[in-house]
């Protein structure tokens, strides 16, 4: 159980140094084996503006931003406005006392006007450092981890550069301890460091876990992380990494590449999906294995770059002309981002087909903590029934020889999957057509369009998706069988509903369960089915205007959900937007709720 | 080409045949099914022959086109192939090459493929100088889909879908492939075929990007730009002493239009890295990326988790 809970809020305009400051806060909680998740609100610009950041930690399971903030630092007026009428008692506000007006906070809140100018000697940049250094001592953190991520992250910077901002962090330190009241509790310093990791991280980690060797993409927010991670770590990995043209030449370079036996990989958001929905339609067709992450950001068109939504599952469901196979899964977490990718990849390859992973800002942007135990690197890979050349010559291979028509590389087998040869394997020559193909891989879309091959080759398709059902697992009620109501909610919502399952079991004595779902398609309509009319009460909560996980359940099972609950204000749920929301639909006041965030970030 | 990873399924073994390459090695099983007279015919012959003087195995050999009758090509030549989307062929190819950089890749497709939907791939394949070879079938009309305008139709060219002339300018793709970076520029003529031959066996041999672009006239419904029009007008590169080193001259017979066209080397450079060269991760000896071991090593995952602490 935790025994503390916090979060820390820095406040300020873009440029002012608050993602490298919040990034500094995590690493000194992780390194304290503290739990922790850290979200950054920003906007699509590269200065001003108003950026707030959230890093929660605790010696408990943290899932979500959580609801409070316990120490707010405002960078500028403009944060403090915003923030400060948020303030609970309890918390304090740390801020440049010759600089900035507070206004009247709520009772029992702790003002820490701090004079910036003298502890910072004139370096307004490094108000955030002398902030830190009053958190920590209030946190009652010594000021040697603080320091020691200084210094790490002001290394390239020189020593001059370390040695002035450590300055800085301790006067801020120095000035807490003599001027503020300390938190009554202490964050407690636990004996297995954490890792910290983000979405985006986690995302690359899980390609390199399963073997990929092609990275392409286009830049775009959020998803960009993923390629500068592969892009800085290509050669010591062994990586091919390519910014390309544009998304349509990404998902083709993929195709190409996972078609000559790479396991190959992209990422973008909506946008850049947009334009890579004809090439997934030919990935499927001429059976070539690949995997796509899109990081789902408020739509549509470029809509807001920088905010999160889960606005992209029917683009998803639905990219592309025609029927094709193919695996959508919507993982939860970080660390389910890392774990889910090799075992996305072990699937498109036994069943030939795209993977498209349907992430978002939050995960993918957001930092959380993992135990570095479970960053495992040396999971099972399994290519299918793959034919690489295996050192064998021409004529030692299966089928060796030219001009032979016994290789059929699209045979119509009896579970819908062919064994694929590789161009460069001596003696399996075929050609991958995205028009409709025989076995063989002849046309029969052009001169002699042949119904009943077509039946058979788009039968032959489908079928590798009832293999795959049977291999992925199928979603299970977490908490009590017997519940007031059941909440089901898709990717990276689990955490957030989690918590409020669990304030509304302790804090109002509400009994509710929950059931995430992950594997998109194929679904396991019979199994959610069963679970949800089971049910007293079904209320969806995602991220999204339209309820599209909402219709998305009616169309696969016939089931209507009894209640919703919707946000599509690009920030994301915080647990008590949940828990108001159910209280409202359990009292029956409501059959939609649209929490509305407090503050606008 | 070597690098065992998984296991071959166990098939039965059908009678080896022999590995020589004769002269029919690369004859495709199914016959195309183009319009008689049409100069895709020429241009898939000569390929053939290119290969087959080379030397080079079917196997080691990938032709990747697009969509349009000449992006049809690879279901009727026998090596390894890939028929994408309409405009595609040179992504999937270049993503194919960084693959399996031992292969020869062939992109082949019209000039609406090419020069059209695909113009943005154009431009930044070229830039790259990957090692591949891209001929372009270049009717100056859109066959596939019966009759319409092309990026390549001459101005003030009637087709179904400018019948009063097309008001464009038409994009001229050998100065535009010298200036985009391409490393090996020229032209050839479906009526020309032997030329045609010679052509293909230095786009093929050169390495580095090549473009051949092929007036490959289409005799359903181009009416103007037949074997007719063009048989007087062309003329060799090669047998007027052109120097492909000399860039201004490239440019300038680029340019030549009207009483005589030139085909043949415009232009060519050896002193500009492949993109293959530039990219370490392809020489650490390890052959094919898509041949090796996948995993990392322990040094590596402790690396990567170190970086997260
Ligand atoms: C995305 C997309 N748009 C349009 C088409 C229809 N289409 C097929 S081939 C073609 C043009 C063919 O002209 P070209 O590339 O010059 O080849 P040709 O048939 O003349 O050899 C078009 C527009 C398509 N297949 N895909
Ligand atoms: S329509 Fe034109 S390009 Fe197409 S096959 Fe016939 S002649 Fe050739």
């Amino acid at each position: 159980m935790a025994t503390v809970d916090f979060a820390v809020g820095i406040g300020g305009e873009n440029g002012q140094g608050i993602a490298s400051t919040g990034d500094l806060l995590a690493r000194i909680f992780a390194r304290r084996g503290l739990n922790l998740n850290a979200y950054n609100a920003y906007q699509s610009i590269i200065r001003g503006g108003h950026t707030f950041l959230t890093v929660r930690a605790s010696d408990g399971p943290v899932r979500s931003m959580g609801d409070k903030v316990d120490v707010l630092i405002p960078l500028n007026q403009d944060s403090m406005d915003r923030h400060l009428r948020l303030m609970k008692a309890g918390s304090c506000v740390l801020y440049d006392g010759d600089m900035l007006k507070p206004g009247t906070p709520a009772a029992g809140v702790q003002l820490c006007p701090m004079p910036m100018k003298v502890l910072t000697k004139g370096n307004k940049l490094a108000a955030n450092t002398a902030a830190l250094g009053a958190t920590l001592q209030m946190l009652g953190i010594e000021s040697e981890p603080l320091e020691t991520v200084i210094a790490r992250q002001f290394k390239k910077k020189g020593d001059e550069v370390v040695a002035e901002n450590v300055g800085v962090a301790r006067a801020g330190y120095e000035y807490a301890a003599q001027n503020f009241k300390a938190f009554p509790f202490k964050a407690p310093k636990l004996p297995k460091p954490q890792a910290i990791v983000t979405g985006n991280q986690a995302t690359a980690m899980g390609g390199v876990a399963a073997g990929v060797k092609f990275y392409a993409a286009y830049p775009m927010s959020p998803s960009t992380g993923v390629l500068m991670w592969m892009a800085s770590h290509a050669r010591d990995l062994g990586i091919m990494v390519r910014q390309v043209e544009d998304e349509i030449g990404v998902m083709n370079m993929v195709i190409g590449a996972g078609h000559s036996g790479c396991r190959a990989m992209c990422a973008t958001s909506g946008g850049g999906f947009a334009l890579m929905a004809e090439a997934i339609g030919m990935a499927a067709m001429i059976e070539t294995p690949l995997v796509c992450v899109d990081v789902q950001r408020a739509g549509p068109a470029t809509g807001v770059p920088t905010k999160t939504e889960q606005g992209d599952l029917w683009q998803v469901l639905g990219a592309g002309q025609g029927d094709y196979p193919r695996i959508i899964v919507a993982p939860s977490s970080q660390l389910d981002l890392f774990r889910t990718i090799p075992e996305l990849f072990n699937l498109c390859d036994k069943y030939q087909c795209p993977g498209i992973v349907l992430a978002d800002l939050l995960i993918s942007e957001g930092t959380a903590s993992v135990d570095p135990a479970e960053l495992k690197f040396d999971g099972k890979i399994d290519r299918g029934e793959l034919i690489l050349p295996n050192g064998k010559s021409e004529t030692q291979n299966p089928f060796g020889g030219y001009n032979d028509n016994a290789y059929l590389r699209y045979k119509n087998t009896a579970s819908g999957i062919s064994p694929r040869a590789v161009p460069g394997v001596p003696g399996h020559i075929f050609t991958a057509a995205s028009d409709e193909h025989d076995e063989d891989g002849t046309l029969i879309s052009d001169e002699f369009t042949n119904s009943s091959k077509r039946r058979m080759m788009v039968e032959k398709r489908a079928r590798k998706m009832q293999g795959a059902a049977a291999d992925i697992a199928p979603p299970k009620i977490v908490g009590p069988e017997n519940a007031q109501a059941t909440l089901v909610g898709w990717g990276s919502t689990e955490g957030v509903i989690r918590e409020a399952a669990e304030k509304l079991a302790g804090d109002e004595g509400i009994v509710v369960n929950q059931l995430p779902i992950k594997w998109i398609v194929p679904f396991h309509a019979e199994e959610v089915m069963r679970i949800l009319s089971r049910s007293n009460k079904v209320i969806i909560v995602e991220n999204n205007y339209s309820g599209q996980f909402a219709r998305y359940l009616r169309a696969e099972t016939g089931f209507t959900a009894h209640g919703h609950i919707r946000k599509y204000d690009g920030e994301p749920f915080m647990p008590h937007h949940i828990i108001e929301s159910v209280k409202e639909q359990l009292a029956g006041k409501q059959a939609i709720s649209v929490p509305s965030h407090e503050v606008s970030v | 080409m070597s690098i065992p990873v998984e296991t071959a399924p166990a098939s039965a073994t059908p009678p080896v045949q022999a590995s020589q390459v004769t002269k029919d090695t690369y004859k495709g099983k199914i016959h195309p099914d183009w319009c008689p007279g049409c100069g895709d015919f020429s241009v898939l012959a000569a390929l053939q022959t290119a290969l087959f003087e080379l030397g080079l195995k079917p196997h080691q050999v990938l032709v990747v086109s697009g969509i349009g009758c000449s992006s049809n090509l690879p279901g009727y030549i026998n090596s390894y192939g890939m028929h994408t989307l309409h405009g595609r062929s040179l992504p999937v190819a270049t993503g194919a090459k960084l693959g399996n950089h031992e292969l020869k890749v062939i992109c082949v497709g019209g000039d609406g493929d090419g020069y059209g939907i695909g113009a943005n791939h154009f431009v930044h394949t070229m830039r790259r100088n990957l090692d591949l070879t891209y001929i372009v079938m270049d009717n100056q009309i859109y066959g596939l889909t019966t009759g319409q305008v092309s990026p390549t139709s001459v101005k003030g060219m009637k087709t179904k879908s400018s019948p009063y002339g097309s008001v464009e300018n038409p994009i001229n793709p050998i100065p535009m492939a010298i200036v985009g970076g391409a490393t090996y520029v020229a032209r050839a003529f479906s009526g020309k075929q032997k030329h045609m031959v010679e052509i293909l066996k230095g786009a093929i041999q050169h390495n580095g990007f090549s473009l051949v672009d092929v007036f490959s006239p289409c005799v359903t419904y181009n009416k103007d730009n037949t074997y007719k029009w063009f048989n007087p007008r062309i003329k060799i590169l090669e047998e007027q002493g052109h120097d492909p080193t000399d860039f201004n001259k490239a440019i300038e017979r680029g340019y030549q239009w009207g009483e005589e066209i030139p085909v043949g080397l415009f232009w060519r450079r050896t002193n500009l890295p492949t993109l293959e060269e530039l990219e370490p991760v392809l020489h650490d000896g390890q052959g094919p990326l898509a041949w090796r071991k996948l995993g990392l090593s322990d040094e590596q995952a402790h690396a990567l988790i170190k970086e997260l602490l």
